[in-house]
């Protein structure tokens, strides 16, 4: 045992108290939606696995994701996942800097080939031969492909790397592509969100460290534990929605009294994300709770639907922006206008030939 | 125009001057009573699917005291089952039926003459020939309006509404292993919903046209049309060619 250094060895070196410890391996299974002996089986692996060390890379990206995960809500997650037990490389939140930075790339690469995990927060853009994203003097393109070849698996943070988020957006100048277009040959498991959620993010990579597998994923790539659901499958405002309650304008009767935001634009009945039950910031809230619609931000081209507040996307072919109604409204409105001057022409004609028509 | 005319003898009249005309039996009674169903699904669904996209204006008080939303949801989620059902049932009508249930599923596009009289029946429509020809099923532009505008677009809603569906019955319900493939298509599914949305117009332009063409038709042309869908008669105005 003393041979292989485990994440528990880590965390007891840095303090962490055992019972920390197990409340941590609690809440992680919880979240996880492991049965009853989950914690035990995470403790389990904590404690016997041999650490697997993350490296996290930043391709276009705003940060959001990090700013998001270093806020996980227990205290402990961050720490077990950040400090202590694997991130490796991270080179915007690390000490070393310029070639120390890039020397554990490539000790990491040596070292743990086939192993270790690669976190891509961002992605790269392959425009211009990916001249708009520099890192350590070549393209981030190559440095993301390089890593991708050693690694066990892939974890792809956010909207950015998951779709191509904002940097994606038509009409998408930098040519960014979501990581699974340039990495085709490891396992990749989509966290998308804008930023995801803390507690998705560990929870993700606690049961990557813990079972050496990627959790089970839908079609689009993402783990079914977070994202199986829409944020309207879980909100706390359904009732209202089934009822026939709504918020009809900013500041009304309905929003006071917490009616369903769909009639606003409300974007969860076609957003996958666990929001409407892990929530933000320890559980405190998440936008619908504070009185706004969601926005959809996990979903894949949520920037390129429209205005945040309208429920069907824009339609730009017609020049200004129109949606499925007034197009699909004004077509069957031309259709019904153009029967009417038929059957009138018909009539007239009708009339016209009459005295010629026999009663047949 | 070549009509025979005859007398009758009924109950209350000796002879009155009547026509004499030939019917053909065209649309047997299992299509029939499709149609009519199908037609009423559909208003249902035109109906409902709209109140979704754009609900009532709100309700007051307590969530518990209603289920507005629920029952037009109910009534459109159930109408889109019974019409899935029926279009299969249509499709299995197209194959045992007879040749006028299959004109619904092709179009002869190979065949050059079948365009020819598709333009011919569009010239008839822009008053530019003064009689249309008689045909026994749908004429050559009908079949071609059915066969776009109802049946393949019978095929979109159906895939995008299961697809839709498929979201809020689970990851793991045969509707997500049935349509979830739309979703790779169009990964948002608020795209799926757009264009459902836009389906949803299509079907009212279709329903416009097909029900003044019809009434128009059963007017106008040599032969008869609402018959033809209530009793499965056609009859013909005269015995030209």
């Amino acid at each position: 045992m003393a041979a292989v250094e485990t994440f528990y060895d880590v965390i007891r070196r840095q303090g962490i108290t055992r019972r920390s410890f197990t409340k941590f391996c609690s809440l992680t299974a919880a979240s996880l939606g492991l049965g009853a002996g989950g914690p035990a089986t995470l403790a389990h692996a904590f404690e016997t696995k041999p650490r697997v060390p993350v490296i996290w890379m930043h391709g276009l990206e705003c940060t959001c994701c990090s700013e998001s995960f270093i806020r996980s809500a227990h205290p402990l997650v961050k720490d077990v996942i950040l400090s202590m037990i694997s991130l490796d490389y991270d080179d915007t939140i690390m000490a070393a800097a310029g070639f120390q930075a890039d020397a554990i790339l490539k000790e990491t690469r040596e070292k743990h080939a086939g192993q270790y995990i690669l976190a891509v927060e961002g992605n790269p853009p392959l425009a211009e031969d990916g001249m708009f994203c520099i890192d350590g003097g070549r393209p981030f393109v190559e440095k993301l492909k390089e890593m991708a070849s050693g690694a066990q698996a892939v974890v792809a943070w956010g909207s950015c790397a998951s779709w191509g988020c904002v940097q994606a957006a038509k009409p998408n100048p930098t040519h960014a592509v979501p990581i699974d277009k340039v990495i085709l040959d490891k396992p990749i498991i989509k966290v998308p969100g804008c930023p995801p959620i803390a507690e998705v993010m560990t929870g993700v990579v606690s049961y990557i460290l813990t079972f050496g597998q990627l959790p089970e994923l839908d079609r689009q790539g993402r783990p079914k534990m977070f994202y199986s659901q829409r944020i309207h499958d879980k909100c706390y405002r359904r009732p209202h929605f089934d009822a026939g309650q709504f918020v009809e304008t900013w500041d009304d009767e309905g929003a006071r009294k917490g009616y369903c935001l769909y009639k606003m634009g409300c974007k969860g009945p076609t957003t996958y994300n666990a929001c409407s039950t892990v929530r933000w910031n320890n559980g405190v809230s998440f936008p619908i709770q504070s009185g706004h619609g969601c926005i959809g931000c996990s979903e894949d081209g949520f920037w390129d639907q429209g205005s945040f507040y309208d429920r069907l996307t824009t339609i730009n072919h017609f020049g200004i922006e129109r949606n499925a109604d007034i197009v699909g409204g004004t077509a069957a409105a031309i259709v019904a206008g153009a029967v009417a001057i038929h059957a009138g022409v018909t009539a007239i004609r009708a009339t016209v030939k009459k005295p010629e028509k026999t009663d047949a | 125009m070549s009509v025979q005319h005859t007398l009758v003898k009924t109950a209350d009249s000796d002879a009155t001057e009547a026509v004499r005309r030939s019917s053909v039996f065209v649309y047997e009674a299992p299509v029939r009573a499709w149609h009519w169903i199908n037609a009423a699904l559909i208003l249902v669904l035109i109906v409902s699917g709209y109140l979704i996209a754009s609900p009532l204006p709100t309700l007051s008080g307590e969530a518990s005291d209603h289920y507005q939303m629920g029952y037009i949801r109910f009534a459109h989620f159930a109408a889109a089952q019974l019409f899935i059902v029926a279009f299969v049932y249509r499709v299995y009508r197209g194959i045992v039926g007879n040749e006028h249930a299959r004109q619904l599923f092709y179009v002869p596009f190979w065949r050059p003459r079948y365009w020819y009289e598709a333009l011919y029946e569009l010239s008839w429509y822009l008053f530019i020939v003064k009689n249309p020809k008689k045909y026994v099923g749908h004429n050559p532009l009908a079949n071609l309006a059915m066969v776009v505008l109802f049946t393949l677009l019978t095929l979109f809603m159906i895939a995008t509404g299961g697809a839709l569906y498929a979201q809020g019955a689970g990851l793991d319900s045969w509707w997500t292993k049935l349509f979830g493939w739309v979703f790779l298509i169009w990964p948002n599914s608020q795209q799926v919903h757009t264009l459902h949305h836009l389906g949803m117009w299509l079907m009212v332009i279709f329903v416009i046209l097909h029900v003044y063409a019809a009434i128009r038709e059963d007017i106008m042309s040599r032969q008869t049309m609402l018959s033809a869908i209530i009793t499965g008669d056609r009859y013909f105005r005269d015995d030209d060619p």
